[in-house]
């Protein structure tokens, strides 16, 4: 096959055509810009490690608000986008692979995170370029005035609302003598302190406090002194594989015939993960449990739309958080009728939804997203199914005064 | 803080017996290979795991705990005798750091594997049914799982001394940790003894890990963290000295357990305390003998 010779000896004209175009194309672009491009979403979650199966539950009820945001119609024609990047649950990847999302792929808003450590620092990213950070994963310090901006909103529960509502729940129906075992950083710190304010107006009286590394394979060496206290309920405040672990080994000592056994946040995908034996009567807290779809409208709709995407499966409770998080923002979007970040965070404040768990919205001073906590309880018995863990015993209504108030966090307006 | 009864210390001690059973088990594998090969194997935990996940898995298909007890080694063992003939073998006579870096790249590869073959979250693992419960020991309760542990951990160890002191084959092994030139002079086929010994490291380093999956979560991260305390284990016992590693593992278990009655913050440091004062002292630990490493 012959060279096209003017591929390689290029004439005059050629060259003076390309550079007119390479000169009109962005002008050109710009025009197209409004009309297609893509309303992008940066989604960056922890895709491996020790939350891996939270946030890839996360990632797949993300794409069903996508999906359905565009299926709609999108905004002007605007499809939404969404644009997964892996933190790794290290809170430096976080900040890197944020300010990559914003700065090179340009996205319109950041809507992730899962844990404490990493939602903070993408939330400083954010925060300085004034992009939308909505945050799925649990915190007391992202709402505080030190670390929130107007562009900070939190779907999530936090450990102050999941631990008072458990604790309000357990405290009066199980006894006051309390041992605490604690994973031993921010996240185990604030859900003790969560429970202990609450537990306060219950007379509730802390007989130990006993922390753990976090990551710790082995709890059977606390469990002996913990018997001998004798305390009505035992508080797991761990998360994730700790929560397992600690679970199955308090189960193997026998501690579970006289002592209540309750953890802050017991996760579906925790559950699933350590069986039924371990978790037998274990109680907890949750933002969103699919079996509540009998009591809930909104959650049968999300079930639903969940089981037909993803093969008759149902979602998590960080699953639903990532849907909820999504919409959220792209409500908002059509609310205000533009993308930027400024006008967005406007309509978001106002919003009031009921995508998934009933009625919500985020609260004026902190962007708190006051929202209903489920209190749950594992079973081993009469299972209808693989998805049929937890019995929901009580949900605790939304309401602010379970929050810490806005003085309390440092903001100067009230709400 | 409750009040420190002798009924507590009691069974803290247990707790720590039963701890230091696992860390025994799995520095008798690593002190075994490293005593008869010179070789420092870095995938033992991963081993571990891989037991873990084989033990879990096999009790699941066919529901009985015995049945794997038996299965399990022999399959672990199966794949260290693999690795011993096509990795460790081209590396014998190049320095103690070759056959390191090796294990250390295979123990990713084995975690790598398990994450695909079931999945990042791991495996629910569940006690089995002939020994759930807890038994009432006269000065409190403690899970009868446990206790099966501390015995079959006995019971595996005497096995082996037993094999390596009192039977031909033993002698031939010892012989060949003290001097493999005379060995094969004298016609044994050491290359095959070591085969043997890489293999039965590794079918205990898998029997471990199945013993100790009903005890806490089964994952493809679960031989990392116990590797570095198997280390512990056969520095403060001796390099390459299996009383020292059955001695050193419950000692550090009892450690850890009392300091996590006093003071559970420093639980994690104990062992490591222990390590750098037994170092300090006697820095060929217990057991060991002096120039090992050299």
């Amino acid at each position: 096959m012959p060279f096209n010779s003017e591929l390689i000896h290029p004439n005059r004209r050629s060259i003076i055509v390309a550079g007119a175009a390479v000169t009109v194309a962005p002008a050109l672009l710009n025009m197209a810009n409004a009309q297609t491009t893509p309303i992008k979403i940066g989604f960056p979650v922890p895709l491996t490690g020790a939350f891996s199966a939270e946030a890839q539950d996360q990632v797949r009820a993300a794409e069903i608000a996508i999906k359905e945001f565009n299926d709609a119609g999108g905004f002007n024609g605007r499809k939404a986008e969404l644009l997964v990047r892996d933190d790794k649950l290290n809170p430096g990847e976080a900040a890197t692979r944020t300010l990559e999302l914003i700065e090179k792929d340009k996205v319109d808003f950041v809507v992730g995170s899962l844990s404490a450590a990493t939602q903070l620092s993408i939330n400083a990213v954010c925060r300085d370029r004034k992009i939308i950070f909505n945050s799925i994963s649990q915190s007391d310090a992202i709402n505080e005035a030190k670390d929130w901006s107007l562009y900070t909103f939190h779907e999530a529960l936090n450990p102050h609302l999941t631990a008072g509502a458990v604790a309000r729940y357990a405290f009066p129906k199980f006894g006051k003598k309390i041992v605490y075992l604690t994973a031993d950083y921010a996240y185990g710190h604030e859900m003790v302190r969560g429970f202990q304010r609450a537990g306060q107006s219950l007379g509730a009286q802390t007989l130990a406090d006993i922390r753990h590394p976090i990551g710790a394979a082995d709890y059977s060496a606390f469990l002996p002194r913990i018997q001998a206290l004798k305390p009505d309920i035992l508080v797991l405040c761990n998360f994730g594989r700790d929560l397992v672990n600690s679970a199955k080994q308090v189960t193997d000592f026998g501690i579970k015939a006289n002592t209540k056994v309750i953890a802050p946040v017991l996760l579906y995908t925790a559950r699933q993960a350590g069986g039924a034996e371990a978790f037998d009567g274990v109680l907890g807290g949750t933002s969103y449990y699919w079996g509540m779809e009998d009591k809930i409208p909104a959650a049968k709709a999300f079930n639903d739309k969940f089981r037909k995407a993803h093969g008759g499966s149902v979602p998590s409770d960080y699953g639903a958080l990532g849907y909820a998080g999504v919409r959220s923002v792209l409500q908002a979007v059509l609310n205000a009728k533009a993308t930027d970040s400024v006008r967005v965070s406007i309509t978001l404040r106002q919003l009031r939804y009921n995508w998934y768990k009933g009625e919500q919205f985020y609260r004026k001073c902190d962007h708190q997203s006051i929202q209903s906590v489920i209190i749950v309880e594992s079973k081993s018995k009469n299972m209808k199914d693989k998805y049929d863990v937890f019995n929901v015993l009580s949900i605790e209504s939304p309401d602010e005064k379970n929050l810490r108030s806005c003085d309390e966090m440092g903001h100067k307006v009230s709400a | 803080m409750a009040e420190i009864t002798l009924q507590l210390l009691a069974l803290q001690l247990m707790t720590g017996i039963a701890l230091g059973a696992v860390y025994a088990l799995l520095a008798i594998g690593l002190s075994l290979i490293f005593g008869m090969l010179t070789v420092v194997n870095f995938a033992h935990g991963a081993f571990f795991m891989v037991g873990a996940f084989f033990g879990v898995y096999s009790m699941g298909l066919t529901g009985n705990f015995w049945f794997s007890l038996l299965l399990v080694p022999m399959a672990t063992g199966a794949i260290g005798l693999l690795c011993e003939r096509f990795l460790v073998r081209p590396l014998y006579g190049r320095g103690i750091d070759y056959p390191l870096l090796l294990t250390f790249g295979l123990s990713y590869v084995l975690i790598e594997a398990m994450r695909i073959v079931f999945g990042i979250e791991g495996l629910p693992s569940s006690t089995p049914s002939e020994l759930r419960g807890a038994v009432n020991l006269g000065f409190g309760y403690f899970p009868l799982y446990r206790l099966f542990l501390i015995a079959a951990t006995a019971v595996i160890v005497f096995a082996l001394w037993f094999f390596i002191e009192k039977t031909r084959y033993g002698l031939i092994i010892r012989a060949g940790s003290r001097d493999p030139e005379i060995v094969k002079v004298l016609g044994v086929d050491i290359a095959n003894v070591w085969l043997l010994v890489f293999g039965i490291g590794t079918a205990i380093a898998g029997l471990s890990g199945l013993l100790a999956a009903p005890t806490r979560a089964v994952n493809p991260e679960m031989g990392i963290s116990i590797l570095a305390e198997s280390f512990v284990v056969t520095v403060v016992g001796g390099m390459g000295s299996l009383p020292g590693a059955v001695i050193a593992g419950l000692l550090v278990g009892i450690v850890f357990a009392m300091t996590s009655l006093f003071a559970p913050e420093y639980a994690e440091m104990s062992i490591f305390v222990l390590m750098a004062v037994v170092l300090l002292v006697r820095p060929q630990g217990f057991f060991g003998k002096a120039g090992l490493m050299s």
